[in-house]
């Protein structure tokens, strides 16, 4: 029995390569930093960050599209990979500025002192003085670097083998991730929980011992690594679902309980999707929040993860293209409605400005989308060879 | 009347010195005029003390004042003002109302000038004078306040009466000066659980700490044993305070000392550049400590040795130990009964919040219960409730017949709101419940940002009716605000209405056949579609109610429903699904939990969350299905 | 792939004659970074709005430097991570000179990383909590010792109040400032066990607890006083269930900080009667200014209930310290108008002038206003200006600290030693 490799099986994993290959390209030669300068560098930001909700969406696709959980708490791995690369950012930039100003005194620091003086700093704002026991390993880049992958996938797991070992599945489960993500942002937004409240981690822009080189360059190399991300995941996430195991899953998502008989271990499939997709999810965040400066319990309200489950929906579920699709056109016209560019329809008496009725517009095309349209915006290329075919 | 008047002057004589009373009111206010306009807490006691030394004409000036109906005009003249009327402060003669604004004492001085007319008040023909005079001394008495609020106890008024025995009673605790009257009025309201009594006696109660190497002079409360009774630490600190130790020193104050040493880039032959180990430093302080370079800093040894040195005591601020033994005899008396009433008190707000999120979370159960699909929009409906609700209110002033007419109206808008979701959506989702899930938070957002166009972001008031504002107080302790009782019968009302839909009705019969085997139903000639859409309805017209119910206690905003959608979800899991016992016990866990956990923990609400929610995911790992899991066929759907 | 190099060429030369148009008469740039949608655009669409008037009046008396103003406008979404991104787009794609914005101080947290990079200039027109002063923001709002600190002393001395709650909403304003009147009341004398602190979420809405907590904090006969930073909604639920537990102002006063004529326009506001609030600025101030300014919002907005607040004050005395600024260093550029702006003397709204100081804060009166039942206040107390302290001087790290941008060029300088710590912002 011959093997076809698993890009030929998937047709979409080279196209949407060069795609992505072409887009890198052709923004780096836009930008100021390597090229015309057209492309200014807060839109370079906001791609970027496009790039790593596309690889987000992609995930969510794996879990839900592919496994059939409707995840509404994805944004919580999101997040908090996001909060642990911003801890050694802050950390690390903090202890620099402390550093020189302590290096004035007559007597050098010891490394107490050098230590408290940046806990002083970061967490003044909270009226605090002393580091968490989660700063531990915030002085090392490799260290917060694992728990950007570590962190969110123990969650993942933990919660995962909670809810699959109990049998807690549909509607009941998509609940359940969101009150999760709801406890995890309840629990952030408390000043005293280490990591600064409401305030959250800031200046994440700016990259510790890089200062010099300023925000055209760097914004550029986070899209690149945003790409990189986004392409060696998404030929992960083929792979994964091509094969036998991404029959297994997906016969796990339209009969649970036949699989069951059938003798898988259905749960492990469950909790391994589950948990890569966290991590994958996690590095998105680990990328998106250096591009956007800021992070705050905010960001893990649960209606962040309904709308990516929103993106996913729109772009066509159960095809990892349709994700990145759906990720990118709506967020994208999200920001283009919202930021006040878009003309407003004067009708006779009334002015519909954007600002006020895209909401309704989302909401309503959102329910559009689900009644008419279930496969999205991706179903449109199923519409082609079909009539290829006809002919 | 006149009589009234002249005891009371005759007891404001009676109490001031002599030396004020020469004056008369013009030139009191004359020469105080500045002050009048512009009184400070602070500094106007003296100046009340002389007008009030002036008689009867100076007391009504002192009542206006406090009053805010005192104009000063631009002439320079004191009116008093009631309405249109004016008469002349000082003269008291009719003059022609002002147009200037009257002078705003803030409530500090108002306090003040009130306390300043109690004498005259207790007194005063007027109830309500009476019952004001008695909330001044209620708020803050004084020692001078005591012999006349004795020679007024009598009063025509029974209620009266009573309350000023216990005045005097509280008073006679806090200022009298016969140990023995003192005592008496402490045992006779021995196990009160008033406020007012718990005050009284705390201060008695108070302690300080004082460290002495023999027992001190004063009302000792008890000896505290460092370690047992006292943390070192605390101990410690007491003696630095009192100079019997040297303070240990900071890691600032060594570098400090360290950096004032150096001598060519070395202190005390140490490289400076080494002297970021921490070790090196004490090593090197210790060396400019032998060479006698810097003082010796405090040790254990020395500490230990003050520690043993000296004894540790709690003091009474309160000199007389009998007085002090009587107040712990009756606060120990009355904590019993106060722990109980506090747990009543928590019970009623659990049992509050709990029928609120009942209200709140039926409608989710039943649609849950019946389609299996949760209506994301349910939050919506809630405050589409409220909305409703607070357009009647504009349109109806009323706002007994506005509640009336809001409570029926908001059902029936969300009724038909909650139909026609289903009609044009839901139906068409049917055996679809993720596809459902978040079709309907699409209607959510839309109906959210509708919500915000049309009555902008601005929460918008809504009032209750005067019969509903106030609470029901039992105690200082156990109360609760009237509107939240009505709130509960409201639940109570609909639980009944509900039971009896399902029950007693050929509607509750259907919807009961189709929850438990649609397919079963539809053979029997049931129509699972128009009793789906029914029960959708009924469900989003609770969900309305609810929302005209949380509106009544808290703000009306288009997110009113977001803050409530999790709770219910919460509810409605919890309490297991299709049977409207088991959102009652959901509902009842979920708010008693929330109340316990916040008592535990009074400063930190968020932090309450955020544990209610933990609890539930554990709790599902347990009982996956809900305390009152679905029994039948329809379970394993 | 020659379709793309000739669209690059286009897009360049496209660029070039954009740098052509530089000249006179040219329109001087201003941003108006506030948000126009989300939880945040009831409060900040005021402000916008303030700017848009004060840009029209300004262009009436004939601009600046001979040059028309004008304000491009974006929404940052009440989404703090949108506030940086619009902020870099302002500086290099709109190329203002100047921005107008920020409410929340998570928002000017966000911005100011990117403003301090590129050199922009802010002026920040809210109340916040102080232990910053950066070299681009002019804190045009009020800090701690110029709202919370008075506010405490007034109800100490007027009120009596001996024992405090402390309430406020969980985010960093409330919490800075409690832990700032924290150590205040403490170096006053006040007891640890009588200060009751309590965070609650946004929107908060059960009450009924944390009421019958504070009521019950009287339980030893000391006068209870509550100092409030809960923000925005929330606060409608807690006077409801303070009304409801019976408790007067007599009894409890509420001096709040986050409840100005805005919250309470359209409000019932039986409940608030005789509460206080303590700000910079009250409509019902009695100056010439104000009436002109009331009356010039007014016409602007075509709507004669629009009620002024303090905000708008601060976002007035922003704009034309900006303006006289300018004119003084006749150039727009930001560092000679940093230098420019030290010293600047505009006057306020309530009968004063406000100076621009060497800190970047400026000196505000401290007004106490009592709720009265039209939703106004009625001002019982008003100090001389008070010169805004960048970093408090009761707590311990912050006393020793100092910021002076006209002499010594750092916000953060240690007074002991006299060396600047460091010449970037905490963020």
């Amino acid at each position: 029995m011959t093997r076809t490799p698993f890009i030929l099986r998937n047709r979409s994993v080279l196209p949407v390569l060069a795609v992505l290959t072409a887009f890198t390209i052709a923004v780096t030669l836009l930008s100021h930093a390597y090229g015309s300068g057209v492309i200014p560098t807060s839109m370079v930001k906001v791609l970027g960050k496009t790039l790593c909700l596309a690889l987000a969406a992609v995930a969510m696709d794996l879990v839900w599209g592919y496994l059939g959980i409707l995840s509404l708490g994805q944004m919580a791995f999101f997040a908090f990979g996001g909060y642990m690369i911003g801890q050694w950012l802050m950390y690390a930039r903090t202890e620099d500025i402390v550093a020189a100003s302590l290096a004035q005194n007559p007597i050098p620091p010891t490394p107490l002192e050098l230590q408290q003086a940046t806990a002083n700093q970061i967490f003044g704002v909270v009226g605090s003085a002393d580091l968490p026991t989660t700063w531990a390993f915030a002085h090392s880049l490799p260290l917060q670097l694992m728990l950007v992958v570590a962190a969110p996938g123990l969650l993942a797991l933990v919660f995962g083998w909670l809810a699959f070992r109990s049998r807690v599945n549909g509607v009941y489960l998509s609940i359940l991730t969101q009150a999760m993500t709801l406890a995890l942002a309840l629990w952030l937004f408390q000043n005293d929980s280490g990591f600064r409240g409401n305030n959250g981690l800031s200046g994440l822009q700016n990259l510790p011992g890089l200062e010099g080189v300023g925000q055209a360059k760097v914004s550029v190399w986070f899209l690149w690594a945003s790409a990189a991300a986004l392409g060696l995941c998404y030929v992960l996430a083929a792979w994964i679902v091509s094969g036998k195991f991404g029959s297994v899953i997906r016969a796990i998502r339209d009969d649970e309980t036949r699989v069951r008989f059938l003798g898988y271990p259905v749960e492990g499939f469950k909790l391994l999707v589950f948990t890569l997709a966290a991590m994958i999810t996690a590095i998105a965040g680990a990328l998106y929040y250096p591009q956007a400066g800021i992070i705050n319990p905010a960001e893990l309200m649960p209606i962040a993860s309904i709308y990516l489950a929103v993106w996913v929906a729109i772009g066509g579920r159960g095809r990892l293209y349709g994700a990145i699709i759906g990720a990118v056109v709506v967020s994208l016209l999200s920001s283009w409605f919202t930021g006040g560019r878009a003309p407003d329809i004067a009708l006779p008496g009334y002015v519909i400005k954007w600002v006020d009725w895209w909401q309704v517009a989302l909401g309503l095309s959102f329910v559009l989308v689900t009644l008419f349209a279930p496969k999205g915006i991706a179903g449109i290329f199923d519409l082609m060879p079909a009539r290829k075919d006809k002919a | 009347m006149p009589r009234f008047r002249l005891i009371a002057a005759l007891v404001v004589a009676l109490l001031m010195p002599l030396a004020v009373m020469a004056q008369s009111l013009d030139a009191v206010v004359a020469d105080s005029i500045d002050q009048i306009e512009k009184p400070s807490r602070r500094t106007v006691g003296p100046l009340v003390d002389r007008i009030a030394a002036t008689g009867p004409q100076g007391l009504a000036l002192l009542q206006a004042w406090a009053d805010r109906k005192l104009v000063l005009t631009d002439a320079g003249d004191l009116l008093i003002v009631d309405g249109d009327d004016a008469v002349d402060a000082l003269t008291g003669d009719r003059m022609a109302a002002p147009d200037d604004r009257p002078l705003r004492p803030n409530s500090g001085v108002r306090g003040v000038i009130e306390s300043a007319l109690v004498a005259s008040q207790l007194t005063d023909p007027d109830p309500a004078r009476r019952a004001m005079a008695l909330d001044t001394l209620a708020r803050s008495g004084n020692a001078d306040q005591l012999p006349p609020l004795r020679a007024a106890l009598d009063d025509p008024d029974p209620v009266l009466a009573a309350r000023k025995a216990r005045l005097e009673k509280l008073m006679t605790i806090q200022h009298g000066t016969d140990p023995a009257a003192r005592i008496a009025a402490i045992e006779a309201m021995a196990g009160d659980v008033a406020l007012d009594f718990r005050a009284v006696l705390n201060p008695l109660l108070a302690t300080r700490l004082v460290a002495d190497t023999d027992a001190p002079q004063g009302n000792v409360a008890r000896e505290l044993r460092v370690g047992d009774d006292l943390p070192r630490a605390d101990a410690l600190a007491a003696l630095v305070d009192k100079g019997a130790l040297q303070p240990f020193m900071t890691s600032d104050e060594q570098r400090a000392a360290l950096a004032a040493n150096i001598v060519d880039g070395r202190v005390a032959g140490t490289p400076v550049a080494d002297l970021g180990d921490p070790d090196i430093r004490d090593a090197t302080y210790d060396a400019l400590e032998a060479s006698g370079a810097v003082p010796p800093a405090a040790t254990e040894s020395e500490a230990r040795e003050a520690l043993e040195a000296h004894r540790f005591f709690q003091l009474y601020a309160e000199p007389d130990s009998d007085v002090t033994d009587a107040a712990r005899a009756a606060q120990v008396s009355a904590e019993v009964r106060l722990g109980a009433m506090k747990g009543v008190d928590l019970g009623l707000d659990a049992l509050s919040l709990a029928s609120i999120y009942f209200l709140a979370a039926i409608g989710l159960a039943v649609t849950f219960g019946v389609m299996r699909v949760i209506n994301m929009a349910h939050g919506e409906f809630i405050m589409l409730g409220a909305y409703t609700a607070y357009t009647v209110q504009t349109l109806i002033a009323d706002r007994t017949l506005s509640l009336v007419v809001a409570l029926p109206l908001a059902f029936a808008v969300t009724f038909a709101a909650g139909v026609i979701l289903y009609r044009l959506v839901i139906r068409h989702l049917a055996h679809r419940p993720l596809e459902t899930l978040l079709a309907t938070f699409g209607v959510s957002i839309a109906l959210q940002q509708l919500a915000k166009n049309i009555f902008g972001t601005q929460a918008r008031p809504l009032t209750a009716p005067a019969w509903l504002e106030g609470s029901i107080t039992i105690n200082d302790v156990i109360s609760i605000s009237s509107i939240r009782v009505a709130i509960f019968v409201l639940a109570l009302l609909f639980l009944g209405l509900f039971l009896f839909i399902m029950k007693r009705t050929r509607l509750g019969l259907e919807v009961r056949a189709v929850t438990q085997n649609p397919g079963m139903a539809a053979s029997m000639g049931i129509n699972p579609d128009r009793i789906a859409m029914m029960t959708f309805g009924l469900g989003s017209g609770i969900a309305g109610i609810a929302g005209v119910a949380i509106g009544l206690f808290a703000q009306v905003t288009s997110e009113l429903g977001q803050g409530y959608i999790v709770q219910s979800f919460m509810t409605v899991v919890v309490g297991g699904v299709g049977n409207i016992w088991g959102t009652l016990a959901g509902a009842a866990l979920i708010g008693g939990l929330s109340k316990i956990i916040e008592s535990l923990n009074p400063a930190n609400t968020l932090a309450a969350q955020t544990f209610m929610i933990l609890f539930i995911i554990i709790f599902i790992q347990f009982r996956p299905r809900g305390i009152i899991p679905q029994k039948g066929r329809a379970a394993e759907a | 792939m020659t379709g793309f190099t000739r669209m690059l060429l286009l897009t360049s030369a496209l660029t070039a004659a954009g740098g052509a148009w530089a000249q006179e008469g040219e329109p001087i740039k201003i941003g108006v970074l506030h948000s126009l949608s989300g939880t945040m655009a009831i409060s900040e669409t005021t402000l916008k709005d303030t700017v848009l008037m004060l840009v029209e009046q300004q262009n009436a008396k004939g601009g600046v430097l001979g040059r028309p103003l004008e304000a491009v406008v974006v929404d940052p979404a009440s989404d703090w991570p949108l506030f940086a991104e619009k902020a870099r787009e302002l500086l290099t794609v709109s190329d203002v000179d100047a921005i107008f914005g920020c409410w929340t101080s998570v928002s000017r947290k966000s911005v100011l990383p990117v403003i301090e990079e590129l050199n922009g200039l802010l002026f920040y027109p809210v109340q916040y909590e102080g232990e910053e002063s950066s070299k681009n923001v002019i804190y045009t709002g009020a800090a701690p010792n110029q709202q919370a600190i008075p506010a405490v002393d007034y109800m100490t001395e007027e009120l009596g109040v001996e024992k405090w709650a402390l309430l406020g909403t969980d985010y960093v304003y409330p919490r800075t400032t409690n832990n700032i009147l924290d150590a205040y009341l403490k170096s006053n004398g006040v007891a640890d066990e009588d200060i009751f602190v309590n965070y609650t979420p946004f929107g908060h809405s059960d009450w009924s607890k944390i009421v019958a907590d504070v009521v019950a904090l009287g339980a030893d006969g000391k006068k209870v006083g509550v100092v409030s930073t809960i923000n925005g909604d929330a606060n409608v639920g807690f006077y409801k269930e303070l009304a409801a537990a019976g408790v007067s102002a007599d009894d409890i006063p509420v001096m709040a900080f986050s409840v100005g004529e805005e919250e309470l326009s359209g409000l019932d506001t039986t409940n608030l009667v005789g509460h206080m609030a303590a700000w910079n600025y009250f409509q019902t101030a009695e100056s010439e200014q104000n009436d002109e300014f009331i009356t010039a919002w007014h016409e602007f907005t075509g709507d004669d209930k629009r009620v002024t607040n303090d905000p708008m004050e601060a976002t007035m005395i922003g704009f034309n310290a900006w303006v006289a600024a300018v004119e003084a260093a006749g150039t727009t550029d930001v560092d000679p108008v940093l230098d420019a702006i030290v010293g600047v003397e505009v006057p306020n709204l309530t009968g004063g002038t406000a100076q621009v100081l060497p800190n970047h804060h400026i000196t505000k009166p401290v007004l106490i206003g009592e709720i009265r039942e039209d939703g106004q206040f009625d001002i019982v107390s008003q100090t001389d200006p008070v010169p805004g302290d960048a970093w408090t001087d009761y707590l311990p790290e912050s006393a020793v600290l100092d910021a002076d941008w006209a002499d010594k060029d750092c916000g953060m300088i240690n007074t002991d030693t006299g060396a600047c710590v460091q010449q970037q912002s905490n963020y």
